[in-house]
């Protein structure tokens, strides 16, 4: 009996939750969803903030999360399932281009929340900066808001994009995603690749591989064992691999990027004349 | 103090530059000394039970006036203590700190404890032998057991150490004490130590105090070897209460520091080893009726260890490699007499934690340090029972003994574990074995002759640093070691043999053993690993050989030539090879040492002649080469005297009188060893 009624209830509980949502746009929770991410930017437009959060304090060169909700001004409410896309762009003193990006879908957590990724190659400077076009659709209209953002090289200085001219003369970007917080171990290393097709389109390469060697300049170039070269994981839509490190400290990552033929089209082989990779990471903890 | 060293100096002037030493036939002749062979039959000792045992007791304290005497040298480091014995040699990074080997077999393949107690070492690099943290002034005996003779006290492959403390034990000699002091010119050394005790049937309380501090030395020839100074000083309290008549409580106390120790072999210096080491015991003389002697102990030990190289030049990288290691332990024991047996049961457990780190500055400043755990917090807990009986057969003597254990080792920190498991992915947090041994032990008796065999087989799990060792860099070989968790147990199967001649004057013993040890634990070059340590040649990570075989032999000769004249000489024999017939690395080539010695109560005499043969089974993939032959000679002169009613010791020696340039298969990189030195000391003790 009792089993019966509690399968009632819970029928009836989840019919009565379904209605709710279902018809109603309106957002689901009262916790801050982003409250453990970092309010990067605010942009103040059509009557509507678009906050910008990411896991750090400030958007820098390399893989950055983004983290983005829009706020009704008239109400403080924010809108569930916007339509969001971007477009961000580098203003050089004599071109534009723009970088790798993901698209901004509605968080699986939130629908009050979209999320995705940008990797800046460079870092903004006082005649050169970085800036976001976002056109959304809320209320069944669309908008269009531009702003300029502070892109920053990593506080520590240390390089985890690069782009490159590959020996098939094609321009590619290559970032490590993770570790982000590297620990003495066997790291999961995660990294993107895309070329350059032209200034504003930049999409994904898949299955190549990259070829991985960890090295500390700092002590002799000591290596560690038991690293495995990254290779294209279509399931998670990045490059996957195992990143060991015996110790803290600083470790370039020496890399190699292959096509899909195994043809080497950047990077060189660490040895005993050649102390590191034209192609490289770096990480320091 | 100074004219030592005048003295020093001016004999090497009157000696002129190039001495000879004395060829061979003058240690051909000591050794082959005509033998008198006495006709009387040796009457057989009473307590000749105490016989079955190969047991070689090294005297250090001395308790009765008569002791100092038998001294070669006293107030000489335990490290020298400990190398006059036959089956013990002693591996030389510096001046300080010597590793005792056994049966050419080191640290991991030993047992070596203090009053039963079980302590180990916080150096990932063998710096801080246990028999660093006490002091001759802390001790009465040195007990040397080969083999698996040596598992009274905990599980071993090559035997035990037991250094036992000296203690006046409810005897009844009241107020007690001794200043002493020495000094030797070759390092400048300077001792100075004191004792004070109390006796009496009811408690007792003894303290001492030792100081130590040396200078660099020099090797024969004159050469200063840099780096080899050292200051220590240490101190002990040991108190007994007895309860009741046949009840007792004995505490002891042992507090040891050295500072700015120097390792001339090494490529770092020590800044701090300190060890603290307690017990409280519980003594009764019988339980339940049948068992007597029993003995009870709870202790506990710390030790601190602080590696340091910022007095080197042309240091590649800066570094920092605390170690820590933290024993708490127990025992408990008793015998049991019955008919023809005679029973021991003891049941012993410890729990250790080792963990040492190691940070690197770099040399760019605004690089951050670089860290790792070179023994990653390991704990070990240890627990076994040990049981021997000895049985009176007529005419011969059985002892049999068996010691089983349970051990469990785990990685407690989550660092260390994920640093290991870059080797060893699949790797467990924590690991348990069992560990056994068993051994007989056969003595008979056909006067003169007696006559002892023995078939033992243990085992013994793979040390810290064996098991978990994380880029631990050996000078020697000059490769980084890394442990390897999953190691099978090290398992043994030993015989051994031993053949005496004796009567009233003469003694001759021939002796031998034989380990086969199956799952040998050694260092082996993984080549596709990559060098921590700047400068390393390459990586070696523990593995176990198929097997490996080792081989002592002995001969020893004692003979009265006067009422107070005696000589004796002992010859050895070593080899050790691998599965494939290759050397085992640090076997000792032949030695031989002869010696005179004239006691006659007030004085004392001693000359000793001692050397070995070429090295010629070494292998250089361990960093060895073929260490040259050498001799060298030492003489010592005693004294005693009586000043009101106390009593005045003196001992005057000198060691490498020819101040030969030499170095031993077990110097660390072949650092000489220490060249002429004069030494004296004092003893004023009051009655």
């Amino acid at each position: 009996m009792k089993t019966i009624k509690l399968v009632l209830i819970t029928i009836a509980l989840s019919l009565g939750l379904t209605a709710c949502t279902s018809d109603d746009d309106s957002p689901q929770l009262e916790v801050d969803p982003l409250a453990e991410y970092n309010l990067v930017t605010k942009v103040d437009a059509n009557g509507h903030s678009l906050e910008l959060y990411s896991d750090g304090n400030a958007f820098t060169t390399g893989y950055n999360e983004v983290y983005l909700r829009i706020k009704d001004d008239s109400d403080n409410s924010y809108f569930a399932n916007p339509k969001i896309s971007w477009m961000p762009v580098m203003h050089m003193e004599s071109m534009n281009h723009s970088c790798p990006k993901s698209e901004l879908a509605i968080s699986t957590e939130n629908n009050t929340v979209v999320e995705g990724y940008a990797i800046f190659q460079m870092a903004g400077n006082a005649d050169e900066y970085w800036d976001i076009t976002f056109t959304y659709e809320v209320g069944g209209q669309e908008y269009t808001v531009t702003q300029t953002i502070d892109v920053t090289a990593p506080s520590d200085g240390k390089q985890r994009v690069t782009s490159f001219l590959g020996s098939d003369n094609v321009r590619y970007v290559l970032a490590m995603v993770a570790p982000r917080d590297p620990v003495v171990a066997v790291n999961d290393i995660h990294a993107l690749l895309y070329k350059m097709e032209s200034m504003m389109s930049f999409p994904m390469v898949q299955n190549y591989s990259i070829a991985l060697d960890p090295r500390m300049p700092g002590m002799g170039n000591h290596s560690s064992p038991n690293n495995e070269d990254l290779t294209y994981d279509s399931s998670a839509k990045m490059y996957t691999g195992k990143l060991s490190l015996t110790m803290t400290g600083y470790w370039k990552l020496n890399l190699k990027l292959l096509n899909m033929d195994g043809e080497v089209l950047k990077g060189e082989d660490v040895t005993e004349e050649n102390e590191a990779s034209s192609l490289y990471w770096e990480l320091e903890f | 103090m100074k004219i030592f060293r005048h003295a020093h100096i001016v004999y090497t002037i009157l000696m002129g530059k190039n001495i000879h030493s004395p060829s061979w036939s003058i240690y051909v002749a000591l050794f082959m000394f005509p033998l008198y062979i006495g006709a009387q039959e040796l009457v057989l000792p009473q307590d000749s039970i105490i016989r079955i045992n190969l047991d070689e007791v090294i005297l250090i304290s001395a308790r009765k006036t008569l002791d100092y005497n038998k001294q070669p040298k006293p107030l000489s480091s335990l490290d020298e203590y400990l190398e006059s014995s036959k089956k013990v040699d002693m591996v030389k990074r510096g001046a300080y700190a010597w590793e005792p080997t056994l049966n050419n077999m080191y640290s991991e393949r030993l047992s070596v404890t203090i009053d039963g107690m079980r302590i180990f070492g916080a150096c990932t690099d063998k710096m801080d032998p246990i028999t660093s943290y006490v002091d001759v002034s802390n001790l009465s005996k040195a007990h040397i057991a080969s083999g698996q003779q040596g598992a009274e006290h905990g599980t071993t492959i090559g035997g035990a150490i037991n250094l036992e403390l000296d203690k006046s034990n409810f005897r009844d000699t009241g107020l007690e004490g001794n200043l002493e002091t020495g000094f030797e010119s070759n390092n400048e050394m300077n001792v100075v130590g004191g004792q004070l005790n109390y006796s009496n049937s009811k408690y007792f309380v003894d303290t001492d105090i030792i100081y130590r501090k040396a200078g660099n030395y020099y090797a024969g020839g004159g050469e200063e070897v840099s780096f080899s100074q050292f200051e220590k000083y240490n101190f002990s309290a040991l108190g007994g209460y007895k309860i009741a008549d046949d009840k007792a409580l004995i505490a002891s106390f042992i507090f040891d520091e050295a500072r700015d120790i120097g390792y001339p072999a090494l490529t770092m210096d020590v800044s701090l080893a300190r060890a603290m080491i307690a017990s409280l015991g519980y003594e009764q003389d019988e339980l339940w009726g049948s068992l007597t002697n029993w003995k009870s102990k709870l202790y506990f030990n710390t030790v601190t260890h602080v590696m340091d190289d910022t007095k080197r030049p042309d240091v590649a990288i800066h570094m920092d490699m605390p170690g820590w290691s933290d024993t708490y332990g127990y025992f408990s024991e008793a015998q049991l007499k019955k008919e023809k047996h005679s029973f021991l049961f003891k049941l012993d457990g410890y729990y250790n934690r080792s963990y040492a780190e190691m940070t690197m500055y770099p040399n760019d400043p605004d690089e951050l340090p670089m860290f790792m755990l070179t023994w990653p917090d390991v704990r070990t807990a240890n627990t076994g029972v040990y049981v021997e009986d000895e049985l009176d057969l007529n005419g011969s003597f059985l002892k049999l003994a068996t010691r089983m254990t349970v051990q469990n080792q785990k990685v407690a920190d989550e660092f260390g574990l994920n640093s290991l498991r870059i080797f060893y992915p699949e790797m467990e947090k924590s690991k348990t074995r069992f560990l056994k041994s068993i051994s007989g032990q056969w003595h008979k008796m056909w006067m003169p002759w007696h006559f002892n065999v023995g078939l033992s087989y243990g085992d013994r799990a793979p040390s810290v640093s064996e098991g978990y060792g994380f880029y631990l860099f050996n000078s020697f070989d000059n490769h980084d070691y890394i442990g390897d968790p999953e190691l099978d147990n090290e398992k043994s199967v030993e015989a051994n043999t031993k053949i005496s001649w004796e009567k009233s004057k003469f003694k001759f013993t021939a002796e031998a053993n034989y380990f086969h040890i199956t799952d040998y634990i050694i260092g082996d070059i993984d080549p596709s690993l990559s060098v921590m340590t700047i400068g390393a040649e390459g990586v070696k990570v523990y593995k176990n050989l198929e097997y490996a075989n080792l081989f002592n032999a002995s001969l020893e000769m004692k003979y009265g030539l006067l009422e107070h004249l005696n000589w004796n000489a002992v010859l050895s024999y070593h080899r050790g090879t691998d599965n494939e017939g290759g050397n085992l690395p640090f076997m000792s080539p032949i030695t031989y040492g002869s010696g005179l010695q004239f006691d006659n109560r007030s004085i004392s005499a001693a000359f000793q002649v001692k050397g070995a043969g070429k090295q010629r089974n070494y292998n250089p993939n361990f960093g060895e080469d073929e260490t040259a032959a050498y001799t060298v000679y030492s003489v010592t002169l005693g004294k005693t005297f009586a000043i009101n009613n106390d009593a005045v010791y003196a001992k005057f020696g000198v060691e490498n009188i020819f101040d030969t340039y030499y170095s031993t298969y077990t110097d660390w990189k072949n650092i000489p060893r220490m060249g002429r030195n004069f030494f004296l000391t004092l003893t004023y003790s009051i009655n």
